[in-house]
């Protein structure tokens, strides 16, 4: 076959000589390799007592947002359901009563927002499509369970504490200094 | 009590059944060697392969016609599932394709930000292969110490895209989000320390005669069959034929890096790990050479990570919350509603093993028209009896996992 291209470079492919004959010296030669990592630090962690930490910007599990004042930051938009690929998502709309201006950050919410987690093939769309930083998928990774029905994630399931409320619990859900820019990883 | 053993002679064949001199052995689904998911019937005279013939479609999961429902930016996630030992090639394909169909220039810089990712996962498609092949032979070794390298590169992709093997990597038009300082320390890490790691694999295997000897000649190919299936890739290469995508036609600036074109003779097990091998180290000098050329870019230029494409690149999340124009188009996008061309368009990536082809046909809706996946293990596969006919049964299993034979691309 002629060549196709001056690049061409025929691989290395030369018979094997006497002492790859005799074979032994070659396998010492592999046992060398292998012992040199016995004294080697180990590339493995002890999971589940140690746990790797997960870059910033991991696709985990789900969380719904909720603004400074604790209020639910979903406007029911949809378009979260729209660009998941798997249809993972589904939900109501409701409108806000008065009195609720302290729940539900806009006039329109979410009465019910379900997230199928089996369906849901953490692609990071939902997070990006939604327009009010209302949806973002965390750090954890989710978690096994027994019945299928469990991993139907309710609106109550996915929900961060309340950051008025329950702060700590916030931050450690949010898991992110304050200001930061989930969508550029800026630390 | 009666005697329970059922007697050889007391057995009655059927009416008209014929003894058969060879035995037939299912090679797969649940073989190890086949991932489960695909199915080889085999002949067998004694461990010599009389006839093999394949079935694929055991994980078929319609992505052709999934996309056919999809927004272009939703196929995505579809095309990590192809070839999942090196899904960054296939979304880079993908937004390339779109690109083409959209008519979108890019950045040098984006160009080589994608080449440098398109290299990794080729460097880590090789490395499983080439390390498998060491498996199937009955070293295990040298594939945990290679995995550990593969560990980093997928830090690395999680980095960037917050997944590691599902990547869902990338943008039509450029990057979800810049590179940050742990991606390029940690690629500075893999460059330095992936070459120690690749010596010690070739150490093990390399010269070993156990390995030479189950390798040579398994599973060879002429030149002119493996055109005839339509072979490409480091398949091909091992045959002796140097095309690759990459010098032929080249995308993403490809023509402004350095590289040579491993070839093999005779298309067997040993010449494509040779060849694997050598497109592992030609990866990492063009790696090198991409991160030398994105360092030279200087002021604003540096900061580029995609195309300024506001119809069909999502615009800043700042402004999605505060400005009208960028909510309208962020709403545009989203729901795929921009206007997309007419007309079809063809375009090929140097896949981890093989042309990755796509096939788009737009008839302006908002989803493809027909979405068409050239899947070069589909390919190889056609010829897996050929290749096989005649040899032990142990060749076969390495063959298979020497093709780099990937279920989820075979199927699509
Ligand atoms: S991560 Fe992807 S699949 Fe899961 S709910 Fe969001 S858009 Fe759907
Ligand atoms: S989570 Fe975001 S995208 Fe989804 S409905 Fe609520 S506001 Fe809209």
């Amino acid at each position: 076959m002629q060549s196709l291209t001056n690049r061409n470079k025929p691989v290395d492919r030369a018979p094997m000589n006497f002492w790859e004959r005799l074979y032994l010296p070659e396998i010492f030669k592999g046992m060398i390799i292998t012992l040199r990592h016995l004294f080697k630090r180990k590339a493995t962690i002890q999971y589940p007592e140690q746990k790797r930490e997960f870059s910033r910007v991991w696709r985990g599990l789900h969380v719904l947002n909720r603004d400074e004042e604790g209020r639910e930051r979903c406007t029911a938009c949809g378009l979260c359901a729209l660009a998941c690929p798997a249809e993972a998502i589904t939900m109501e709309a409701a409108e806000r009563e008065l009195g609720e201006e302290n729940l539900y950050r806009e006039e329109k919410y979410a009465a019910k927002y379900e997230i199928n987690m089996l369906r849901c093939i953490f692609c990071g769309l939902c997070e990006e499509a939604c327009p009010k930083d209302a949806v973002y998928l965390s750090e954890t990774v989710a978690p096994a369970d027994y019945a299928r029905k469990k991993f139907i994630y309710t609106k109550e399931d996915l929900l961060i504490p309340n950051p008025v409320t329950e702060p700590e619990a916030y931050a450690k859900a949010k898991g992110l200094e304050p200001n930061e820019n989930r969508l550029t990883g800026k630390r | 009590m009666q005697h329970l053993e059922i007697q050889p002679q007391n057995i009655k064949l059927p009416e008209g059944s014929i003894e058969k001199q060879t035995t037939t052995l299912n090679l797969g689904p649940t073989h190890p060697a086949t991932h489960g998911v695909f199915q080889n019937i085999l002949e067998m005279d004694g461990e010599r392969i009389v006839s093999a013939e394949q079935t694929v479609g055991y994980i078929h999961r319609a992505f052709e016609k999934l996309a056919e429902r999809r927004p272009l930016y939703q196929i995505t996630p579809l095309t990590d599932r192809l070839n999942y030992c090196s899904s960054p090639i296939n979304n880079m394909g993908w937004h390339m394709t779109c690109e083409k169909l959209l008519r979108i220039q890019l950045p040098k810089r984006v160009d080589y930000m994608r080449i440098i990712i398109m290299e990794l996962a080729r460097i880590t498609d090789h490395l499983i292969c080439n390390s498998v092949v060491g498996v199937d032979a009955g070293a295990f070794t040298g594939f945990l110490y290679v995995m550990q390298y593969r560990e980093l590169v997928y830090e690395i992709y999680e980095e960037i895209c917050g997944a590691r093997l599902t990547t869902n990597i990338g943008r039509i038009g450029g990057f979800e989000r810049n590179f940050n300082n742990t991606v390029w320390t940690k690629l500075e890490k893999f460059l330095d320390e992936y070459p120690k790691a690749l010596g010690e694999l070739d150490g093990l295997l390399l010269r070993n005669r156990i390995f030479m000897e189950r390798t040579i000649g398994a599973g060879p190919i002429s030149a002119d069959r493996a055109l005839n299936y339509g072979f490409t890739g480091p398949n091909l290469r091992a045959a002796g034929v140097d095309y690759d995508v990459r010098v032929h036609t080249p995308y993403s600036s490809y023509e402004d890096f350095d590289f040579i074109i491993p070839t093999g003779k005779t298309g067997d097990c040993y010449d494509r790990f040779l060849v694997r091998d050598e497109e592992m180290k030609q990866s990492l000098s063009i790696i090198r050479q991409a991160y030398q050329k994105i360092q030279e870019f200087k002021g604003p230029e540096a900061e580029v990570f995609h195309a300024d494409v506001p119809e069909y690149y999502l615009p800043k999340k700042e402004d999605v919350y505060t400005k009208m124009e960028a909510l309208i188009w962020h709403f545009k996008i989203i729901m795929g509603e921009v206007e997309m061309p007419k007309g079809e368009v063809y375009h090929c990536v140097e896949g981890g093993n093989g042309e990755l082809g796509f096939y788009l046909i737009s008839d302006g809706g908002r989803t493809p028209y027909r979405l068409h996946f050239r899947r070069p293990c589909f390919i190889y596969y056609q010829a897996y009896s050929e290749i096989t006919k005649g040899s032990m049964l142990s060749d076969a299993v390495i063959t298979m996992s020497s093709l780099n034979l990937i279920a989820g691309e075979m199927d699509a």
